[in-house]
């Protein structure tokens, strides 16, 4: 998929809606599109950067960012009009590029036990599937259902499948599973439908870590095949706290 | 660290709680933390802690508890059928407590949840800045999970202070709740999802609080609301901020509270005024629920009175230094700023 992230500017006007006097609701055009996305990263970053006394935290989504505040700090005008201000006036060349993390994933046997469907659904071999997941960065539009579960956007549509009939009581935590025109990792052990199609040996989420999840909205994620040994040889590092986690900037430059 | 209590009956759900995790929802992490922050904070003023130190949330029915140091309590928020070795317990009052006393919680009379606070605090591991039960994520409290008989529950001690049990808080300081609640609203972010009847039915109708309320969030049940058109019933995915009203396609209001997901689909007709989140979070099913539309001032003015209230409070409460700093209450420009000061 392209990345789009060249733009200087916030690509195109926002509303700044009101939701309850603690935040603000700054919607951009309402469409799930890389372009919006990406205009959402850039508020959020250039926001954040100014450290404004009282802002609790800002959350960003598809399409639209939260920004939460103590109105007993901050008031709600002084905060609208500084929205207002960045998106006219903000110099964004500072903004760093998109990061992509990339995620080990052994797929099939007992990791991805929908694998073998989703081969007979989409009529494509298991080499097929896999390839078609896992060469391409997927876009994190935002973070949420689960802590650290991630939205993705950009999946082919020849991996379309339907979510299971009955969703399982448990998926183990690391899952990476798709489900219609979606796919995504499985945080925490959690009750899900998605096909679960492979498994990372990463810990994607970890309460006790700083940051607790490996990656954040506005980047990407790129899924690399691994196999059984390779999967045991990186949990191994992961327990061990040693594992080296491969970033790249959208171009495939090592970050 | 000393232990305080030993859990005989865990009662129908009790989790640690504190002010919870302020700035995780970007990753997907509830706030978590007490629904009714002001009695929380309440008890724990009484026993001299700071006000982000880890109280015991009840829901309906209280816990009993074995007390295995000497130390002092408060009991705050619902009214309840509570006692120490069968004698009635006093609430919004330090009380000291012995090794060997039994306090039993007991059924909730007015409210739903209480606040039981021990001086220092719980001790249970900080993740994510926030000592707060999140059930649904497994995460803080004691092993991510309510309590359960056996448990148990440290606290932090501290050598400086003998714990004093002369605070208690002045009658009009009490909350009581009814069951008939007015929570006021500010309208959006997505009022314009609805037609001008759909608004009209929100304002002008009594809902009752259905048996699927809980720490997630307040089902309502009556008339439904109607969106401006079928499509507007759908939203592309966006963060939900807390109290958020939202209304699913069924005209049915769903309230969101502490451990609700930080995104959704539905859009959202209203959100609850900061100072009104504990009316909703003390309602129980049953009571009925009617909403009022204010402005952005009278929401921040409401907010600045219950700030100021819990001030007030904090002059007339002895404190002493806990953990690894100390706690101030400030006003500074007629604004109150919590402080913790701690060593490096």
């Amino acid at each position: 998929m392209e990345c789009v992230d060249g733009g200087q500017t916030l690509h195109n006007s926002f509303e700044i809606k009101q939701a309850g006097d603690s935040s603000l609701l700054v919607q951009f055009r309402d469409e799930i599109s890389p372009e919006i996305n990406a205009a959402v990263r850039r508020l959020d970053y250039a926001f954040n950067k100014m450290n404004i006394p009282g802002i609790i935290e800002t959350v960003p989504a598809y399409c639209s960012l939260l920004i939460i505040f103590d109105p007993l700090a901050l008031d709600i005008e002084v905060l609208r009009q500084t929205i207002v201000d960045i998106g006219k006036s903000f110099n964004f060349s500072a903004l760093p590029q998109p990061i992509v993390t990339t995620i080990p994933v052994c797929y099939g046997g007992s990791f991805g036990p929908d694998l073998d469907f989703v081969c007979q659904y989409t009529h494509l071999t298991k080499e097929e599937v896999i390839a078609l997941h896992s060469e391409r960065n997927y876009l994190i539009y935002m973070l949420g259902f689960l802590p650290g579960f991630p939205y993705l956007g950009g999946i082919d549509k020849r991996l379309t499948v339907p979510r299971l009939d009955t969703p399982r009581i448990s998926v183990h935590s690391g899952s990476v599973g798709i489900a219609n025109n979606q796919t995504g990792i499985y945080p925490v052990e959690s009750p899900g439908g998605w096909r679960i199609i492979g498994r990372t040996p990463l810990n994607v989420y970890d309460p006790f870590r700083k940051p607790p999840v490996l990656f954040d909205a506005g980047n990407y994620l790129r899924f690399k095949p691994i196999n059984a040994q390779e999967y045991e040889s990186i949990r191994k590092q992961v327990e061990a706290g040693t594992y080296k986690l491969e970033t790249q900037d959208v171009k495939g430059r090592a970050v | 660290m000393a232990t305080a209590f030993e859990v005989l009956s865990p009662g129908f759900l009790t989790t640690v709680q504190d002010r919870g995790r302020l700035t995780y929802r970007r990753i997907g992490m509830p706030t978590a933390g007490a629904l009714d922050q002001y009695s929380f904070r309440i008890a724990n003023m009484l026993v001299g802690n700071n006000p982000l130190a880890a109280c015991l949330e009840t829901t309906y029915i209280g816990p009993t508890l074995r007390v295995l140091c000497n130390t002092v309590i408060a009991l705050t928020g619902a009214l309840c059928d509570a006692a120490i070795n069968g004698k009635p317990m006093a609430q919004w009052k330090a009380i000291k407590v012995h090794s060997g006393d039994i306090i039993s919680i007991g059924q909730a009379l007015n409210g739903v949840r209480s606040y039981l606070s021990v001086a220092c605090g719980i001790d249970v591991p900080l993740i994510m800045e926030s000592r707060s039960t999140f059930i649904r994520g497994k995460i803080g409290g004691i092993e991510g999970r309510a309590l359960k008989k056996g448990d148990e529950i440290g606290i932090f001690t501290s050598s400086d202070l003998e714990p004093c049990d002369s605070n208690a808080i002045p009658e009009p300081y009490k909350p009581t709740w009814s069951s008939d609640i007015t929570l006021r609203v500010i309208l959006g972010p997505q009022d314009n999802h609805f037609s001008e009847n759909g608004l009209a039915t929100f304002f002008n109708s009594t809902y009752t609080i259905t048996e699927e309320s809980d720490r997630m969030g307040y089902r309502l049940n009556g008339n439904g609301i109607a969106y401006v058109s079928w499509e507007a019933g759908q939203i592309i995915s966006d963060p939900i901020p807390l109290g958020a009203v939202q209304i699913p396609p069924n005209g049915q209001p769903i309230i969101t509270l502490m451990d609700a997901q930080t995104t959704g689909g539905y859009p959202k007709i209203a959100t609850i005024c900061t100072a009104d989140l504990s009316l909703i979070a003390q309602g129980k099913p049953g009571d009925k629920v009617h909403f009022t539309a204010i402005g952005n001032d009278e929401a921040v003015k409401s907010l600045r009175e219950q700030e100021q209230k819990i001030s007030i409070l904090g002059t007339m409460m002895k404190s002493h230094p806990q953990e690894d700093g100390q706690y101030f209450h400030v006003m500074v420009n007629g604004l109150p700023f919590d402080v913790w000061v701690k060593p490096e």
